[in-house]
């Protein structure tokens, strides 16, 4: 393998309701800075049915090239189709790096890809950098339940893989004047020679919080005692308009389902607030919730990590502070709604 | 009869492990080693699916000798016979190099009683990559189902399985020729108790080992450190966050100090 044959950074881009995953964006941000740094194109692989409109959004965010494979035979993810069309792509156009999104497409993707190529592929990083002269990219990880990172490198083969955790990069502000290349290709597959079939996609439409995407998170800890202690965070959030995140101990104590599980194993969030009340801050817990924009720790227990990860702490009983901060609560935000409303009526005035 | 084979690790338990200040790495004496827990549930489901259309469940690892155990963790949760390859040229294997000495181990068995089916755990607590099973089921050219979290049918007459791969939002229903491999999640089944006669069995039970020589058709230069494309460079601590500013004063004080914190982001809560 003739390394200097490899060129370019790219991103696979997954497709989600016939959007753009976030993630993807967030990987066009980072890859535009290791394409930067490399003075090379960033690439952007789009396989899909009905996606080449998408293109459009993908120069907006930074790619430069976006290879696109549409056809009706990928309107479901099925590993098959997309590995083949992937694999083609990188065998006619051998770039030097390959981002995912480590969701379940994309990991599941990004292993076969590995195996098939084949090349190194580093697990669920969250930093990345590249060496501007020889192109090594350094994708670090946390390995050991978040205990440690690890750096991880991939020297004798290309393209250098990694899958990249939800949430951790920054996506570019879109600049839609920003235009780029369209390749299109075309792979010949046929939906007879395809072992597996998608016969039903069941979309769960029970409330569930999308923690991802609130801008308030209050989550709990087993500090809150029981079952009937947690219902305290549901208050709060409820009056907050927040949405409910828990550690992973309380969902293994059965207190609320694991779609609200902060942290490693859990989701990853971002919110402009958030609360970690009665949660001792294990590091798995800690690097779900820590680039939240403002977070507040309730804790009794003065030493909790929790306190270090946090900007401002009260050092107390949960179960007495939270009641009284609901009750402080109800009483104040309707009179910010209520000058809120002064105000817009001045203005209209 | 559906022959099935879970893959299955020994770990060293995450959640009490210490890790050495010095060298960065796991502290093995503080760690017990204990069967991944995602791999108790693929050896379960196995064992589920044998009593639901009858068969024959394997189980297979790859690791040094006192792996031995987790296999025989694996015949009180009703495996019927355990697989182990070990041997140092398997050593420092990454995912790839991992999943090439698992693929060839499972060609053996195979060429002793055909497999219908594959279960991995949807990831190990150490490694946690979750590669290793796609990585198999790509070296046996067979179809990966990943994320399954409920088995619907297996239909071996007619060669297919039909299942449910969890999604971010939901799930969707897989139709599959056999044979194919599963990683499962966690909420696919409950563990059972294992019955006395299981535990009776595990405790003398030997299972079957082979060294890379016994395995046929192997390349060396795909095993172990040599096989591995990724390198793990350096290993750190993450350093601590520096802390936040602790609010002062009686219950009901620290209370009106988080309300104007609170609410001082009134964006939030004008609608
Ligand atoms: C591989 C791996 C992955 C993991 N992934 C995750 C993950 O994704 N997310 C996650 O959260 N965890 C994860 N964990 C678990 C993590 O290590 C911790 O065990 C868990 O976060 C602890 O939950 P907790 O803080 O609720 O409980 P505890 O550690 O029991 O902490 C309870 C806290 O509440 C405080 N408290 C008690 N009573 C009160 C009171 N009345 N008022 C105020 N405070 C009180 C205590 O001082 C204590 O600090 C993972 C672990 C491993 C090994
Ligand atoms: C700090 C650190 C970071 C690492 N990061 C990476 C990385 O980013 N990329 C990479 O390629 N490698 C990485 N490795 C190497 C990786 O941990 C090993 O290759 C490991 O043997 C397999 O990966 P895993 O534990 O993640 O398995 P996973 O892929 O998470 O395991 C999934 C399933 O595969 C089966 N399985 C896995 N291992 C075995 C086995 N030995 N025997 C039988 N069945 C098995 C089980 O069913 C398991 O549930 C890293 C190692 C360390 C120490």
């Amino acid at each position: 393998m003739n390394l200097e044959d490899y060129r370019g950074i790219w991103v696979y881009i997954e497709v989600k309701d016939g959007n753009v995953a976030p993630v993807s964006l967030e990987l066009l941000g980072a890859g535009r800075m290791l394409a930067d740094k490399r003075g090379t194109e960033l690439g952007g692989v789009l396989i899909g049915s009905g996606v080449k409109p998408l293109a459009t959004t993908l120069f907006a965010y930074g790619a430069d090239v976006v290879y696109v494979y549409d056809d009706p035979i990928f309107e479901h993810y099925r590993t098959e189709p997309y590995m083949r069309a992937l694999l083609d792509c990188c065998h006619k156009h051998k770039p030097e790096v390959l981002l995912y999104g480590a969701t379940p497409t994309g990991k599941d993707l990004a292993s076969a890809i590995a195996t098939d190529l084949p090349t190194g592929l580093t697990a669920d990083t969250t930093i990345l950098d590249i060496e501007e002269d020889t192109g090594l990219l350094l994708a670090s990880r946390p390995a050991f339940g978040g205990n440690i990172m690890a750096t991880i490198l991939c020297k004798k083969y290309r393209p250098q893989m990694a899958t990249v955790r939800p949430k951790v990069m920054k996506a570019l502000s879109p600049d839609p004047a920003r235009t780029g290349r369209i390749i299109e290709e075309q792979i010949e597959l046929h939906e007879e020679q395809m072992r597996t079939k998608v016969l039903e996609v069941v979309r769960e439409t029970v409330k569930k919080a999308r923690i991802d995407e609130a801008d308030i998170v209050v989550a709990g800890g087993k500090g809150m005692g029981s079952k009937e202690g947690f219902q305290l965070i549901h208050e709060l959030a409820d009056v907050l308009g927040a949405a409910v995140g828990a550690s992973r101990d309380v969902v293994e104590a059965g207190w609320i389902d694991h779609h609200h599980q902060v942290g490693q194993t859990g989701v990853t969030v971002t919110p402009k607030i958030y609360f970690a009340i009665g949660i001792s801050g294990a590091i798995q817990h800690i690097v779900g919730m820590q680039n939240s924009e403002l977070i507040i720790a309730i804790n009794k227990d003065p030493n909790a990590p929790i306190f270090q990860a946090c900007h401002y702490g009260i050092v107390g009983d949960a179960l007495e502070i939270v009641p009284l901060l609901i009750k402080r609560l109800k009483e104040e935000l309707p009179k910010l709604n209520a000058s809120a409303d002064a105000k817009e009526e001045i203005r209209h005035a | 009869m559906l022959h099935i084979v879970a893959c299955i690790k020994q770990v060293p338990d995450t959640k009490v492990a210490k890790i050495n200040p010095k060298t960065n790495t796991i502290d093995r004496a503080s760690a017990p080693a204990i069967l991944n827990p995602y791999d108790a549930h693929a050896v379960e489901e196995a064992v589920r699916l044998k009593k639901r259309y009858g068969g024959v469940v394997s189980v297979l690892t790859m690791g040094p000798p006192p792996a031995v155990k987790a296999i025989r963790k694996c015949i009180e949760l009703g495996a019927d016979e355990g697989y182990m390859i070990s041997d140092r040229a398997f050593a420092g294997a990454d995912t790839l190099a991992t999943s090439y000495a698992l693929a060839k181990a499972l060609e053996q068995i195979a060429k002793q009683r055909p497999i219908d089916l594959i279960i991995c755990g949807k990831m190990t607590i150490d490694g946690d990559t979750g590669q290793v099973g796609p990585g198999i089921a790509r070296r046996l050219d067979i179809p990966p189902l990943t994320g399954v979290n409920k088995v619907v049918e297996i239909n071996k007459e007619k060669g297919y399985a039909i299942v449910h791969r969890k999604l971010e939002d939901g799930y969707e229903v897989v139709k599959s020729t056999l044979p194919c491999l599963f990683t499962v999640e966690k909420e696919i089944n409950d563990i059972s108790f294992a019955p006395l006669p299981n535990m009776i069995k595990a405790a003398r039970y030997h299972p079957t080992i082979w060294t890379a020589d016994d395995l046929e058709n192997v390349d060396r230069k795909q095993l172990g450190l040599k096989g591995s494309p990724t390198i793990v460079s350096k290993i750190w601590t993450p350093p601590k966050p520096k802390g936040g500013e602790l609010l002062e004063g009686t219950t009901e004080e620290k209370v009106e100090q988080l309300l104007s914190i609170v609410l001082e982001k009134k964006e939030l809560f004008q609608s």
